[in-house]
């Protein structure tokens, strides 16, 4: 069974009204006549036996490199570095992908008498995982025979003693990563790409460097050169990670980059409504629709949102490569864009987004304002390629609760920087000048980092460049059923509905509106020309 | 004839600090240019009697009209016509020694104005100073007047209208003995008799059950605090009974006589006193009536510390009295400060009366009276008008007045406050902590606010019942004395227009006076906070102490215990262990609540046999799993800004070390109890350094100021309970962080910054403190809620269906 590609729709007087979801929950809108909704593609078909794909990307490398096998000799160094708990989203059901190829590479790391093998989670300035989290993404045969041996590591971005640098690029770029890397004989890199943006040189010159080198790339002015940071062409967050990747490979550090793609299956089916065209809802699906909104409404929202985060995706492995960086990378890209492209003729005035319960930095926690924000403008503003779905100077409205939460093990100065910095100024550019180096370099943040489970203090100061390019290019923001006070915070306008929304953005842009709801996730990438 | 016959006199002054002691120094140095003005003050416990009269005469803004004239030679004037001598009416000689009494013999009048003014003063208290201060002075005189030249000085008096007690009619300008309906009292049994009452007391108050009485309500009101603190309240609860038992005694006494009050009998009694031995000395009493706001001199509306109408009239006016006992046609016998003060200056000039001691009284009841309607109308229609405002910015209405009697409005308060009190009971021994806990102390001040009116009502209710009109024939005759020069010395009452003097003088100056809310708008009470926390976070301060469980962190150490014995349990011994701990909960509070350090080192008992290794590798996990999600953010906010900010930042807790180990980078300083271990690290289950609590946690803080050099002054603690009140103390800037009750009401009533710190709301939250389980299964924590809910949502899903299949 082929799957059916995405397309764009256009609201008329018999379309029922439209998913949004909104935080642990969900609504539907009923569109103005002449909207547009864009669909992402089903989900396209999973391979039948990705162990055996697995063996043979290890066996079939990409580019300059060869096999797996020949690259492992006795008595080398081998890190095996993989992506973190911010992919896939939402968490996979078992085994994880991680577990399958982690397993596998460590199998013929053993038949080839390698024993100096550490992991290491590549978790650049993201929490620390937790030992359930590890176990989850490696499996409980990986995560008992290295972590009580100290060989699992959590990559230590402040640790004075764990990392090297390594010099800097031509543009200036220092490179520090983790020393244990920079000192194997091969580093193996297990990624998950949810996203066209993940990957390629972005895993290792990302996920195992330092604050010192990240500062390069993660600032407002990279952020504001990539148009989107999901197109790599288009990308100076890209480009700089590409230079840097480069780098690293000319200091002979070696590198074998295992890249995954997932199909977006991405709800368990009971929900599968959720990833359904409306109009094609049966009885059943109406039916889950309504219980699961009766009883969430009589569920207080923490419980929803425990029960959410529970959620374990069904989402399965669509393709696998292996071998060099940039040549596995191209075909990984390909394997993204075929899921998730959707052609789009023109851009609109008001672009729609129903925010879920998730982004990459609250895996089992709550969705604070400012990765309200950051999931909005950052993440979902930019999957498009060419151009933004919205025009210049146009208004985006995004449905969700934005409660004033934090959590604050894994987000304490998400809160600092929200009553500190947020209360004085949106401004990226003046917030990157005046206040990042002192959350950067705060003693306690870094404590707490490399500790406990917490984000490093720059943190959220990322999530704001995120924002960045959207903030430049959009009129307006408005958050739809959010907590006025918190909405404010972030410089955004409240509204309590969508349709109090649409009447706000008109002063914006105009009284008769072309509209666009973006209909994710499941994930898509907007190609609009 | 003021200025002529007062030129070259050297005046002496006593009470010079009080309302109308000021004014009058402030009137002789201004309007009497060539007379020199003696006060004798008493020194202060710190300070001396001429720094009291720099701060509390000159400074005070009684003297700007005067400044204002002098300018540059103030300061000079003030100098070479005021001379300070330090003493006490209290003692016998005033208390002067060689130096004092030389000065003494300079003075060619006295005027005695010092008196314990309150009219709830203990008996014992009033009689010293109102009964026998009179006759104190006049002995001084007496002693020193032989070396006169010019003969024995001349005394005036202040005493008081009131004393011619509560009786209807015409009160005449006669000494004691000679006015109507005089009763034969003898003055020295009644000093013989106050002072039997108050060692009485004292004995009383010392007895075995009273002294466990105050015990048990030290403890009541400020709970674990330590021994010293317990002692020192104990003792202040007894002090306090036995002053109320005084002020009782004294009321009960005069009132029996048929005065309104323990003053106005002192004052009465001390006439005679004064009439029996002042020998030699020449004497001359002035009786002014209620003293009130000034009519012009040193300008209108001056007032000097709260008196009698003020406090009533301002109860009013914010709502809390509905209404004031008082007869409508009743006289208010109130006449202006500067009206008395002419009156003693002319007293002073005329020179004792040769035939004798003579009274004159300065009141306007025989005169101009005041009736209470009037005044009632005058002050109503005023608030109208001007109304005050409450906290939320919404103006107060006042009251329609009926006039009820006494014993109504004084039973209507009695039981608002009974009641009041019995809620406050209640509360206060609720489990409860930061908002709710200053629901508590809400409750306490309005029922003292309530319990302060019952006071007025009780007090003050005579002097609107009063029926006597107080003659002033020699006032009117002194008046008619006087030259032109003199006619910025008004004596006559009937100059005064009620309306004018209520509407556009007395009532704008006490409403500044009483700092009440004169306009709308919230702001005042977020000033005093803003004002509260730039103070504590100012760059000068030196320290900032911390308290840890329900400061920074809502925890305690047995969830913490439970946490870490919870750690490498399974299944339902993790459940069975928590519930156990639980069901001790109970029994392990009230240990606490006694006594903080052996409850800490009875419990602590349960970690022996631990392998502190182990402990020390789980603490960090307690600290993120658990401690974090409990911590207050905006705690943990304050001391990163005390460090930004320079200060020393020091952790005191109960807790044990390792357990807090996660929290240490925090701080500058960390001090937490600490547990021995054997050789092979296993825990012992004692303690090597003993938790700091109740007291002993002031001393902490002392030791490491003066390790760092410090100062505590400058210093802030914050802590959230009555246990850490030594703490508290012993800085200059306590903050009361989530206190629980009996500390919100401290905090209350001593005015420190109150702070309300939660918890981050979406931190994660667990029902039991119990780890996370040693092999986290294939499960995660909430795999079975979202079963259960898969299968509510099916369940719920299917039955949809087959009604929808139904209806089809």
């Amino acid at each position: 069974m082929s799957s059916r590609p995405g397309f764009v729709m256009e609201v008329d007087r018999s379309t029922p009204p439209t998913l949004f979801w909104h935080g642990e929950g969900w609504k539907l809108e009923k569109l103005p006549s002449g909207s547009r909704i864009i669909y992402p593609k089903e989900p396209m078909e999973a391979l039948r036996d990705p162990d055996r794909a697995i063996q043979d990307a290890l066996d079939n490398p990409l580019g300059e490199s060869e096999p797996l096998d020949a690259l492992l000799k006795p008595g080398m160094k081998l890190t095996i570095a993989f992506d973190d708990i911010s992919l896939p989203l939402p968490p996979m059901q078992k085994p994880d992908i991680r577990q399958r190829v982690i397993e596998a590479v460590l199998t013929r790391a053993a038949n080839a008498g390698v024993d100096d093998v550490v992991l290491i989670a590549a978790l650049a300035l993201h929490r620390r995982m937790t030992e359930a989290e590890l176990r989850h993404a490696l499996g409980n045969r990986v995560y008992d025979s290295f972590a009580p041996h100290g060989l699992l590591k959590q990559h230590d971005a402040e640790d004075p003693d764990g990392l090297t640098y390594l010099g800097t690029t031509d543009k200036g770029e220092e490179v520090e990563i983790s020393k244990r890397a920079c000192e194997s004989d091969l580093i193996v890199y297990v990624n998950i790409n949810l996203v066209a943006m993940d990957g390629g040189h972005k895993s290792v010159a990302t996920g195992l460097a330092s604050y010192k080198s990240l500062r390069h790339h993660h600032n407002v002015a990279t952020m504001r050169a990539s148009k989107s940071f999901m197109d790599q062409h288009h990308s100076e967050l890209h480009s700089a990670n590409w230079r840097m990747g480069r780098y690293i490979k000319q200091q002979g550090i070696k590198i074998f980059q295992i890249e995954t793609t997932l199909n977006t299956n991405t709800f368990p089916s009971q929900f599968r409504f959720l990833q359904k065209r409306e109009w094609e809802w049966d009885i059943r699906d109406r039916a889950t629709f309504i219980a699961s909104s009766k009883v969430m409404s009589k569920t207080p929202p923490r419980i929803n949102r425990s029960v959410f985060h529970s959620i374990l995706s069904p989402h399965a492995m669509s393709s696998v490569q292996a071998g060099e960086v940039e040549a596995v990378h191209e075909r990984t890209t390909e394997h993204v864009y075929a899921q998730q492209l959707v052609p789009v003729s023109g851009q609109s005035d008001i672009l729609t987004l129903g925010l879920p319960y998730i982004s990459p930095y609250n895996v089992n926690s709550v969705l604070n304002p400012i990765l309200v924000a950051c999931l909005g403008l950052g993440y979902f503003f930019n999957l498009y390629r060419n151009k933004p779905l919205v025009r210049k100077g146009g208004v985006l409205i995004m449905s969700h609760p934005t409660t004033w939460e934090f959590n604050p093990v894994h987000h304490p100065s998400y809160i600092d920087f929200f009553d500190q910095v947020l209360s004085e100024t949106t401004d990226p550019e003046v917030i990157q000048s005046k206040y990042e180096e002192s959350f950067a370099k705060d003693p306690w943040y870094i404590h707490l980092y490399r500790t406990g489970n917490a984000y490093h203090g720059v943190h959220p100061f990322y999530m704001w460049y995120w924002c960045a390019h959207a903030l430049e290019h959009l009129g307006k923001v408005i958050i739809v059923g959010g907590d006025p006070k918190a909405v404010s915070r972030l410089g955004f306008s409240p509204a309590t509905t969508l349709m109090d929304a649409l009447e706000m953005a008109k002063d914006v842009v105009g009284s008769n509106p072309s509209l666009t709801h973006f209909h994710v996730p499941p994930l898509a990438i907007a190609d609009v020309s | 004839m003021i200025r002529d016959s007062l030129a070259n006199k050297r005046i002496l002054i006593t009470g010079a600090t009080g309302f109308l002691g000021t004014a009058l120094v402030e009137r002789l140095l201004r309007s009497v240019p060539n007379c020199h003005i003696v006060v004798l003050i008493r020194p202060g416990q710190r300070q001396s009697a001429q720094d009291r009269c720099k701060r509390e005469i000159i400074r005070h803004d009684c003297f700007d009209t005067l400044r204002a004239e002098l300018g540059d030679r103030f300061d000079q004037e003030i100098e070479n016509r005021l001379t300070t001598i330090s003493g006490d009416v209290g003692s016998e000689r005033l208390g002067l020694d060689e130096a004092g009494l030389l000065e003494l013999a300079k003075c060619d009048i006295a005027i005695h104005s010092a008196a314990t003014v309150s009219f709830d003063a203990p008996l014992d208290q009033a009689v010293e100073v109102n009964l026998l201060g009179p006759s104190r002075v006049a002995k001084a005189l007496a002693h020193v007047a032989p070396s006169r030249p010019t003969g024995p000085a001349h005394l005036i008096a202040v005493s008081t209208a009131y004393v011619s007690g509560g009786h209807r009619g015409d009160a005449p300008e006669v000494i004691p003995t000679k006015a109507p309906f005089a009763l034969d009292l003898n003055w020295e049994a009644e000093v013989t008799s106050a002072r039997r009452i108050r060692s009485d007391a004292e004995a009383q108050s010392r007895s075995i059950s009273k002294m466990a009485d105050f015990q048990k309500q030290a403890r009541h009101e400020i709970g674990a605090a330590g021994r010293p603190l317990l002692a020192r309240k104990a003792e202040e609860l007894r002090s306090d009974w036995v002053k109320k038992l005084m002020v009782e005694a004294g009321l009960a006494r005069s009132q029996m006589l048929g005065w309104p009050d323990a003053y106005a009998y002192t004052k009465s009694l001390g006439e005679r006193a004064l009439i029996a031995s002042c020998g030699p000395i020449p004497i001359s009493i002035v009786r002014p009536s209620i003293i009130e706001s000034a009519l012009a001199e040193p300008r209108p509306g001056w007032i000097r510390g709260f008196r009698m109408a003020e406090p009533v009239i301002i109860s009013y006016a914010r709502g809390l009295l509905k209404e004031f006992p008082g007869v409508p046609e009743g006289t208010v016998d109130v006449i202006p400060v500067d009206m008395v003060v002419a009156t003693l200056i002319a007293v002073a000039a005329k020179g004792p009366d040769p035939n004798g001691p003579s009274v004159t009284q300065i009141a306007s009841g025989s005169r101009n009276p005041l009736k209470y309607r009037q005044l009632v109308d005058l002050v109503r229609s005023w608030f109208l008008e001007h109304p005050l405002y409450d906290t939320h910015g919404q103006p107060i209405v006042v009251p329609e007045w009926s006039f009820p009697g006494r014993g109504r409005v004084q039973s209507q308060l009695e039981r608002v406050t009974s009641v009041l009190s019995a809620l406050e009971k209640t509360v206060s021994t609720l489990p409860l902590r930061g908002k709710q806990a200053s629901i508590a102390a809400q409750l306490e001040t309005k029922r003292s606010q309530y319990e302060r009116a019952l006071g007025y009502v009780k007090l003050y209710g005579a002097y609107t019942e009063t029926e006597a009109r107080f003659r002033v024939d020699r006032l009117l005759e002194l008046a008619e004395s006087l030259d032109a020069d003199d006619s910025d010395f008004v004596l006559d009452p009937a100059v005064i227009d009620w309306t004018h003097y209520v509407h556009d003088i007395h009532l704008p100056s006490i409403v500044v006076h009483a700092r009440v809310k004169t306009s709308p708008g919230k702001k005042v009470s977020g000033d005093r906070t803003d004002r509260a926390t730039k103070a504590i976070l100012d760059p000068s301060r030196h320290l900032a102490a911390f308290d840890l469980e329900n400061t920074l962190i809502a925890s305690n150490v047995v969830d913490a215990y439970a946490w870490l014995a919870t750690r490498h349990l399974d299944g339902r011994d993790r459940v069975r262990e928590s519930m156990h701990l639980i069901s001790k909960a109970p029994s392990l509070l009230l240990q606490d609540r006694k006594d903080r350090g052996d409850f800490l080192r009875a419990f602590y008992r349960r970690y022996e046999g631990a392998d502190l290794g182990v402990l020390e590798g789980d603490a960090m996990e307690l600290f993120t799993d658990f401690l974090l999600t409990r911590a207050f953010p905006k705690g943990l906010a304050r001391v990163r800004k005390h460090r930004e900010l320079g200060h020393k930042t020091l952790l005191i807790t109960g807790a044990l070390d390792f357990a807090i180990e996660g929290l240490k980078p925090l701080f500058d300083d960390v001090v937490a109890a600490k547990m021995t271990a054997d050789e092979n690290g296993i825990l012992t289950g004692e303690l090597e350094q003993l938790p700091p609590t109740g007291e002993a946690r002031a001393l902490v803080i002392q030791d490491y100021a003066s390790a760092y050099n410090l100062e505590l002054g400058e210093s802030v603690a914050y802590a959230d309970s009555a246990s850490d009140l030594a703490m508290l103390e012993a800085v200059g800037f306590p903050v009361a962080v989530n206190p629980e009750a009996k500390l919100a009401a401290i905090a209350r009533r001593r005015g420190w910054h109150v702070e309300q710190w939660p918890k981050s709301p979406g931190s994660p939250r667990r029902l039991l403190p119990i780890g996370p389980p040693p092999h986290p299964g294939q499960n995660g924590p909430w795999q079975g809620a979202m079963g259960a809910l898969g299968q509510a949502v099916n369940m719920a899903s299917s039955s949809i269906l087959r009604s929808l299949e139904r209806r089809k």
